[in-house]
């Protein structure tokens, strides 16, 4: 039973990582049209304004006196904080210690510019062309964005770990009656759960409470007719790419402490978010996020030895076994609309 | 199918193509040249070096390459001659190989078999290395040795540390300075009993690829060997990045040592996982619950940050070695001191083995008088050397492995830098990590005859 507990909070945990992805691509897809695999280089961009804050609260100046010697023999100088300088030791450790909740205020301008950028700049040459040129285009751009990530800050994962007060684990088993240290799991993941609650909570809000929403989901349900009552509708839609890179940022700086950054995070997601997108609905919101924690729980629970030893090898096909057998059941997935993507 | 869009030009082309690919293996066999493969003619020798520079492992490749172009550097008599002065072989004289002046050609590996054979190929083909050296993967190794076996060219491996590279998979032609799977297990085991006791029950999770498996059979061995038991044995994909859900079972499995067999990627991110679980934190029985990481390197102990404080593994050489250990590991002050003035940090395991194989090979060359790789796999077989960091060390004539030391290491808990995460725990002594040629977990394989390309 433990285990069973512990694999669905793994579960719930992948889940809410790809089910914000997920929700970014079929934001994108929903409202412009557009198929972009470029929204796994996205969510390693957010990643990297994590690491980036994290780099630039750890920069520093070389103290005047020498402690030592280095590995050549030279004279060795401590390095001193800049945040230390400018803001006292307390402070200039507090900010060293939150550099990725604070990355959170730096992170969505950034992707917000990011997805305007993209958006204006390369994708809105292609809304007319077909899925496949889309896809060429935004797959080249992923491809160019990791290269540029990896050119500034290497190859290597870059560790960035949570603030202090969040490392360890939680003893889940003790409040539900089991044996101390029988179910534990990391705060942080815990916290990446709540969080990605909060903003899938949060976008479903915006776009179902607000007018702007409104019209978006108007748009995506009939465009042309929203464009004939007057409405720049494509003015909104360039806005929801904007948001939908900022949540897949958020979902990268967020992800950040769970495993040390690197330039390919992004592609590691990719295909997985495009199938949870699949098996979700093409189009649908609520099905990417059901997709996404459906498909997260299964892939934790395949991972378990006592499935393993009878299939062996199922946790590494249980995503794709999965989505042939909706895809065959439910064409058009969990959630999917009439019409989408089927002219 | 129908033929009426047949030509002249069509059958001409179809033709060169087909022919060109015909006559490929005949190229590679190099029966179009006389004596050897790439035979040098003029006053200079190109040797090809294949390592990540896409990928991955770029930055380890990054490494091997500064550390090529350091040998190449001293072989041609510029820098300050850094292991040469300290090499036991004193036939390299700043002069290039046998008076020709050294050039090299790179290719990029990517880490992936058949782009590491490509590159190599194109090296040998377009470029006429006459040696191929590089790589940070047992799988690139063991193609680009196959490869090389067949070309007719000498290949130094990189870093491979897969048991198969000079077992099952060994060939003529190829020859590895870096220790392996079954070194590591050897050398781990004595360290482990000491730190950890005798009645410990170990959980698995291992990489499931060729050096992951080896690496799994190896420590399991040697392990049990101790008195250990094995709770159990978990592959994991190699593409995995979240090992959340193979941590997960670990905590109430009854096991009190957890062994990552993963390098790279996987083993910053499992490790990472495995201490967000509080494994490090958790008591079983009574005894503290450990993690060991087999194969540790430099850039994985980086990518894991923090989580790699007391964590125990193996390495096949550190650059703190001659100053911890004192002269036995002479050369590794000059190797660091080079390295260190020209790039800024000291050398990984990785920079100095690529080093020490650009060394090994020019000296057999200058010993056999010959660039044949014939003549230059007999001036190896069964070579003794001393001097380039490792201590004394013995080029095995039977499977083409160096015996030497192995460094045991364990993550600092306050590391001064980013280059100084570990500590040398022991260096466990040549004797206790050799092996018999026709050691099961080595078997299968077949040197087989060196291939000159002639």
């Amino acid at each position: 039973m433990d285990a069973i507990l512990l694999q669905l909070l793994n579960g719930l945990d992948k889940g809410s990582a790809y089910a914000l992805i997920a929700l970014g691509l079929t934001l994108i897809f929903g409202t412009l049209g557009v198929v972009n695999f470029a929204h796994g280089a996205i969510f390693m961009i957010g990643a990297f304004c994590a690491v980036t804050l994290s780099k630039l609260f750890n920069m520093s100046h070389k103290a005047t006196e020498p402690t030592g010697t280095d590995f050549l023999g030279n004279p060795k100088f401590d390095d001193i904080l800049y945040v230390v300088d400018w803001f006292g030791e307390d402070a200039g450790a507090w900010m060293v210690d939150w550099a990725v909740p604070l990355a959170i205020l730096f992170a969505v301008p950034i992707m917000l510019a990011v997805g305007f950028i993209m958006e204006r700049g390369l994708i809105k040459h292609f809304y007319k062309r077909p899925h496949a040129d889309q896809i060429l285009v935004t797959f080249g751009l992923a491809i160019v964005l990791q290269e540029v990530i990896k050119y500034f800050y290497g190859a290597n994962p870059i560790p960035t770990p949570a603030p202090e007060a969040f490392r360890g684990s939680f003893d889940f088993g003790v409040l539900l009656g089991f044996d101390p240290n029988a179910v534990i799991y990391p705060y942080w993941r815990l916290i990446y759960f709540a969080f990605s609650a909060l903003i899938i909570g949060g976008v479903f809000a915006f776009l179902q409470f607000t007018t702007f929403g409104m019209v978006v989901r108007a748009g995506m349900a009939d465009r042309e007719t929203v464009g004939l009552l007057g409405i720049n509708i494509d003015k909104r839609f360039t806005i929801m790419f904007g948001i939908a890179a900022a949540v897949a940022g958020l979902a990268g700086v967020m992800y950040a402490p769970i495993n040390s950054p690197n330039y390919h995070m992004g592609m590691d997601f990719l295909v997985l978010s495009f199938v949870v997108v699949v098996v979700g609905g093409m189009g649908s919101l609520p099905g990417a996020v059901l997709a996404g924690f459906l498909l997260g729980i299964l892939e934790s629970f395949a991972s378990m030895n006592e499935i393993k030893n009878i299939l062996p090898g199922i946790d590494q096909i249980i995503i794709y076994l999965v989505a042939i057998i909706i895809l065959l059941t439910r064409p058009r997935g969990l959630m999917g609309r009439k019409g989408v993507m089927e002219d | 199918m129908s033929f009426s869009n047949l030509t002249r030009r069509g059958v001409i082309k179809t033709g060169a193509v087909a022919g060109a690919g015909l006559a490929l293996p005949t190229y590679l066999s190099a029966a179009a040249h006389t004596g050897f493969t790439n035979a040098p003619t003029g006053d200079t020798v190109t040797l090809g070096f294949n390592v990540p520079q896409s990928g991955p492992y770029a930055d380890e490749g990054a490494d091997e390459l500064r550390a090529f172009e350091l040998a190449v550097e001293h072989l041609n008599g510029m820098g300050d001659g850094g292991m040469l002065n300290t090499f036991s072989s004193k036939e390299l004289k700043g002069d290039g190989i046998m008076g020709k002046k050294v050039q090299f050609v790179t290719g990029d590996t990517q880490t992936k078999s058949d782009a590491a054979r490509a590159s190599a190929q194109s090296m040998i083909q377009k470029d006429g290395a006459i040696m191929i050296s590089g790589g940070s993967s047992s799988g690139v190794a063991v193609a680009v040795q196959d490869l090389c076996q067949s070309a007719g060219v000498v290949f130094m491996a990189g870093l491979t540390h897969s048991n198969d590279t000079t077992g099952k998979d060994k060939k003529a032609n190829g020859f590895r300075h870096f220790f392996n799977a079954y070194m590591s297990a050897a050398a781990l085991a004595p360290v482990l009993k000491e730190l950890y006791g005798e009645d410990r029950a170990a959980y698995h999770l291992t990489a499931d690829y060729t050096w992951g498996w080896t690496q799994q059979e190896s420590i399991q061995a040697s392990t049990e060997a101790l008195g250990w038991s094995t709770v159990n044995n978990v592959l994991t994909p190699l593409a995995a990045t979240d090992f959340s859900s193979y941590i997960a079972p670990v905590l109430n499995s009854g096991a009190d040592v957890l062994i990552l067999n993963h390098y790279g990627g996987n083993m910053v991110n499992s490790l990472t996982n495995a201490v967000q679980f509080g494994l490090r934190d958790k008591q079983i029985n009574g005894k503290n619950f450990e993690i060991v990481v087999p194969l540790y390197s430099e850039l994985m102990a980086q990518g894991a940050g923090k989580n790699i404080a007391g964590i125990v593994g193996s390495q096949n050489w550190d650059w703190k070695l001659e100053n911890e250990k004192g002269d036995r590991y002479k050369g590794t002050n000059a190797f660091v001191q080079s390295f260190g003035e020209k790039y800024g940090f000291p050398p990984s395991q990785a920079a100095q083995t690529c080093y020490a194989q650009t060394l090994l090979y020019a000296d057999a060359v200058a010993r056999a008088g010959s660039f044949n790789p014939c003549a230059v796999g007999e001036a190896l077989a069964d070579f003794e050397f001393d001097g380039l960091g490792n201590g004394p060390t013995l080029y095995r004539a039977g499977d083409h492995q160096c015996f030497k030391d192995v460094v045991v290491v364990r993550g600092k808990e306050n590391p001064e830098n980013e280059f100084d995460l570990v500590e040398i725990v022991e260096v466990t002594p040549t004797e206790q990590v050799s092996y018999d040629v026709d050691h099961p977990m080595f078997a299968g394989g077949d040197l087989g005859e060196c291939n000159p390309g002639a």
